[in-house]
């Protein structure tokens, strides 16, 4: 096989990994909420100037910054449930929809304002793995190998506490829920805490790869949406696999033309597997 | 019509044929946009006030700017065909879409979700073929000055009054389907497609003409921007941004009312424009962040827009309430 196409393929691999977080963290928070945060990628670029500010301009360890960054997203995930998803959750989806979408307005524009339209690097530069001829970019593969674990963490949780249980009860039965003696609205909290927090992880593990600006959010935003409908809404499952399915169309594609028409590709396939299975992939 | 409704008619129609002898330029270009604006947040309204929420009209939008321009600046195709076959090619795309999501009803968040693939496909595509197309440094039109045959005016006053006679094509096709059988159709399927079925209303059929509609408005809507404009970038004409924003700007206005669209484009685009101006260049980014707020705020607290909450006070003073179909 090509050693291009090769490579091509275990970046795609890798890419998947964190494309997997994200739709991990949209898929918890729709599975039980109910509502579809269009602004999630952009909570994730909110974490990249985190990491950036600390690192890269006031010299915190990065571990600590890393940290840091965590912590205040998961922080921002229950600011934005309260003051944002709280006041809608009994309007209109399509209201709920576009009440975060004001808010990926807001998060770009004060994003701008605050620190300008500029690219800026976290300046951390990680060796670049070379196995039989084939070159891997290290900070892909600690992005990917973290993403795996955070899931696997999360499933956990979700399998083996009181709250992750009770955060899987909500997603199955919202109304009856209550009956069982628990708090709606602190399992709402806790699941915008964990899904702000994957938000913060999967920008600490970007950071390491891309530059941040205002707008990267718009790089990823509609990729990760489309991937939890192809694994179908709430699916974390689907979700996962999704994520590999088309982050390999992006790396595949983008080997055979350029990385606009391989997005297009992964678009335009994900449209025709809608008309296919209309609930998402891995639907029952 | 009764004398309620001549009233207001007519003062708008005095209004728009005065404006244009009063206001300085600037103004008259802010008008224009406006009511090009009016023009495609109603044609997207045909639909989404049936609960089918498009977030892909920037698709359709894209295609209306894109088409003519191209064809003019590379093969002196004169927009006066390249608009028509824009509108036909978006009102096809609105049906290879539009079929299998409602064959296989796809609602709610699914179909919102597939049609904003739809509008990332347009996007991309277009800043992909930038050999053609300029990519994201954009597209100028080739400009001849004043011609008819090219559709190119550089007196305003032209352009105002296209931008008059498409933003009133909207509002009929908005009257037409308000006044028309489908309405209680379209009401109906938005309420529960399956009960609609069984009633005896062809679901697939409704679905279908109202998107057309919209689509081939959209598309119209796009090109007229683009001949106003002269220059196309795919970001301000499709993707996610125009999509979003064609949305808020309709919700704000109120979706429900002939009005709302065209109120809607009235305050989001004197927002911009006012904020743009108080701000200036200093602080980029700071009215969009306003204007965020603000957005989320309208959706808190008037979910059926300006148009509709003052519908409302109005009709309740005049007796019990009519009940408004509650969106999907």
């Amino acid at each position: 096989m090509d050693l291009f196409l090769l490579e091509a393929i275990i970046n795609g691999i890798l890419l998947g990994g964190v494309l997997a977080l994200l739709a991990l963290g949209l898929n918890l928070i729709f599975g039980v909420i109910d509502v579809v945060w269009i602004a999630y990628a952009d909570i994730v670029m909110c974490g990249m100037y985190v990491l950036y500010y600390l690192y890269a301009q006031f010299g915190v360890p990065l571990p600590i910054a890393f940290l840091v960054a965590i912590v205040s997203m998961a922080a921002m995930g229950v600011l934005v449930h309260v003051l944002i998803i709280a006041p809608v959750l009994e309007s209109a989806p399509i209201n709920q929809l576009l009440a975060t979408g004001g808010l990926l307005f807001f998060l770009q524009s004060f994003a701008t304002l605050l620190f300008g339209t500029e690219f800026k690097n976290i300046g951390v530069r990680l060796p670049i793995l070379e196995v039989a001829d084939i070159y891997i970019s290290f900070s892909r593969l600690l992005a990917f190998g973290i993403g795996l674990v955070g899931a696997v963490v999360l499933y956990v949780f979700l399998k083996r506490t009181y709250i992750g249980t009770a955060i899987r009860a909500i997603a199955q039965d919202r109304d009856i829920i209550g009956l069982m003696g628990v708090d709606q609205r602190k399992i709402y909290l806790v699941t915008s805490a964990i899904g702000g927090a994957l938000a913060g992880l999967a920008a600490c593990l970007l950071a390491l790869q891309y530059d941040v600006h205002p707008y990267i959010g718009n790089q990823f935003g509609p990729v990760i949406f489309m991937i939890c409908v192809l694994g179908g809404l709430g699916n974390m499952i689907g979700g996962f696999i999704a994520s590999f399915i088309i982050s390999m169309i992006i790396a595949i594609g983008g080997y055979y033309s350029n990385t606009e028409l391989a997005y297009v590709f992964a678009f335009a396939f994900f449209i025709v597997l809608m008309f296919v299975r209309p609930r998402g992939l891995f639907s029952r | 019509m009764s004398i309620n409704r001549i009233i207001p008619v007519a003062g708008i129609a005095v209004l728009l044929l005065v404006l244009p002898f009063v206001i300085p330029s600037y103004f008259m270009h802010l008008v224009i946009q406006i009511l090009i604006f009016a023009f495609i947040y109603t044609a997207w309204a045909l639909m989404g006030r049936f609960g089918f929420v498009s977030f892909g009209h920037g698709a359709f939008m894209g295609i209306g700017a894109y088409v003519p321009a191209l064809l003019w600046n590379y093969y002196n195709v004169t927009p006066w065909l390249g608009i028509p076959l824009a509108v036909v090619l978006s009102a096809l795309l609105g049906v290879v879409i539009g079929y299998p999501c409602f064959r296989l009803k796809v609602v709610g968040h699914y179909f919102a979700l597939v049609t904003l693939a739809l509008s990332q496909v347009v996007l991309l595509s277009l800043t992909a073929a930038r050999d053609i197309t300029g990519g994201s440094l954009g597209l100028t039109i080739r400009t001849v000055g004043h011609s008819w045959y090219a559709l190119q005016f550089p007196e305003k006053i032209y352009f105002y009054g296209i931008a008059i006679v498409v933003w009133l094509i909207g509002l009929y096709a908005w009257q037409r389907v308000d006044h028309g059988i489908s309405r209680e159709a379209l009401e109906a399927i938005s309420e529960g497609e399956d009960a609609a079925a069984a009633v005896g209303i062809n679901v697939l059929r409704e679905k279908l003409r109202v998107t057309i509609i919209s689509a081939a408005l959209t598309a119209l809507g796009g090109a007229i921007y683009g001949q106003y404009f002269m220059y196309l970038n795919p970001e301000t004409v499709s993707g996610i941004a125009v999509s979003l924003q064609i949305v808020f700007a309709v919700i704000a206005g109120g979706l429900y009312s002939l009005m709302g669209p065209t109120v809607g484009a009235i305050i989001t685009l004197s927002l911009t424009e006012g904020l743009r101006v108080f701000f200036g260049t200093h602080f980029i980014g700071a009215a969009n962040t306003i204007y965020g707020i603000l957005l989320v705020l309208c959706i808190i607290f008037l979910p059926q827009g300006i148009v509709g909450k003052l519908q409302g006070i109005t009709l309740r003073r005049r007796g019990p309430a009519k009940p408004v179909a509650a969106p999907q």
